[in-house]
């Protein structure tokens, strides 16, 4: 851990194509957290609710681009974080939503909306505030260079706080098989 | 057993007959493997077990499963330039197909995943094909999930030399190489293929599954859950040397008719 004097460590958080579990993995660390918030303060994340981020140490990104805000907001972190991380099984393999991939995306939105009997009348969301599907759901990795990946459906309290406290303490992060779980 | 080689720097004593890694996994120490099985004959086609051979610039590599034991080899396996090979070969793997361990029912008792996990693979690394690949549920009591395919050829190995019956196949060359099944529908349900047949064993990834019974087994019961897959395969040491050859006469009927 680093010295409580020194300057504290910046962390943005944020879920693209994902399902916030492993945000909720990260509260799962549980009273860990005040240990955790001596050392780090939040920049933008659901848990501060600020909107965009600035320079910080550490950013870490849950879920995959399945759109073109995904691609926006993590084009922002990038650009913002000295270090990116992909946490959880979206981030780093597309994951779920990935499983849309070998299907063409029109069909997708034909068979939700207008086959299915929806809430949508039959018609395929067009408002213009929408962000647009992208045609494959992808990867960090993909689209930006990354970092350190934490795979993981969601990546275990403890994978996140062995994780964060390597880094923290200014140690290369390893898991280590224990933690190394892909599901 | 008086000959010995060295691996890692330690003799290994083999017998005669035996590979580099069966003599290896007989003698306590571990290579990574996946398309190797203790009851088939080597098949040398998924690389995971190379070895890096002669010191000095004197140097080459070679599959450890298919490579005769001799005394007096030197072996390296157990480096980082190794283990860097092998990891990058499990990342093309999991790049290369459909692999999504959160919704699989194999997940736990995958070789692919526990290898992974034991290497320290964290990404696949390369951009994925996410090929598509619809599963075949013909059959009233099999499911073939072809998402997950490595062509290991275990499966086409045990119908033919095992059950006899030679259900499985691989087809098309290079990055179009896939598995099928051997009938004139291609479906398994026009198969004669059987829950007890050894085909239905020997699936080191989730694609030959037997219906209704995933995810019986609780998260943290699972095969590899207990113990990582290099302390597994060591638990199933020592492994009988491959001349003694498959249960059965090696001959498929189905074929020679």
């Amino acid at each position: 851990m680093t010295n409580p004097e020194q300057k504290k460590i910046r962390v943005a958080t944020t879920s693209l194509a994902g399902c916030f579990g492993c945000h909720m993995s990260l509260l799962d660390i549980d009273e860990r957290l005040f240990t955790l918030l001596e050392h780090v303060e939040f920049d933008r994340s659901p848990l501060t609710d600020i909107k965009h981020c600035g320079p910080c140490d550490v950013g870490l990104v849950e879920g995959g681009l399945c759109n073109a805000e995904n691609v926006h907001v993590l084009r922002e972190f990038r650009k913002n974080c000295k270090i990116l991380v992909a946490v959880g099984a979206c981030a780093v393999t597309g994951g779920l939503p990935a499983q849309r991939n070998h299907l063409d995306l029109a069909d997708c939105l034909q068979e939700v909306y207008v086959t299915e009997v929806s809430l949508h009348n039959g018609l395929i969301p067009n408002d213009p505030e929408l962000p647009l599907p992208l045609d494959k759901v992808h990867p960090l990795h993909e689209v930006v260079k990354v970092d350190y990946f934490i795979p993981g459906c969601p990546p275990s309290a403890d994978t996140l706080w062995k994780f964060l406290t390597d880094l923290l303490a200014g140690r290369t992060p390893t898991l280590g098989v224990e933690l190394t779980r892909y599901d | 057993m008086s000959e010995t080689f060295q691996l890692d720097g330690e003799d290994i004593p083999f017998a005669p007959g035996q590979t580099v890694l069966q003599a290896a996994l007989s003698a306590g120490h571990y290579i990574p493997h996946l398309c190797y099985h203790p009851e088939f004959k080597p098949h040398g086609s998924c690389k995971v077990c190379t070895v890096k051979i002669g010191g000095g610039n004197n140097t080459r590599t070679a599959a450890s499963c298919t490579l005769p034991a001799q005394a007096g080899l030197e072996i390296e396996s157990d480096t980082e330039e190794m283990n860097a090979l092998r990891r990058t070969l499990v990342q093309m793997l999991f790049a290369e197909g459909n692999h999504f361990c959160p919704s699989c029912e194999k997940s736990g008792n995958c070789e692919l995943q526990a290898l992974g996990s034991d290497l320290g693979v964290m990404t696949a690394g390369f951009r994925h094909f996410y090929p598509d690949r619809p599963v075949d549920a013909s059959h009233p009591d099999i499911l073939l999930d072809f998402n997950r395919c490595i062509l290991c050829e275990l499966c086409v190995r045990a119908s033919c030399e095992v059950d006899e019956k030679c259900v499985f196949s691989l087809s098309g060359r290079g990055i179009t190489k896939h598995l099928v099944v051997n009938a004139t529908s291609g479906k398994l349900a026009d198969t004669d293929i059987a829950l007890t047949d050894k085909a239905m064993q020997v699936c080191p990834v989730g694609v030959i599954l037997k219906k209704r019974v995933g995810f019986a087994v609780p998260i943290g019961q699972r095969r590899y859950d207990q113990r990582p897959i290099s302390a597994q395969a060591l638990d199933d040491a020592p492994r009988p040397p491959s001349a003694s050859g498959p249960n059965g006469s090696g001959v498929c009927q189905a074929c020679e008719e």
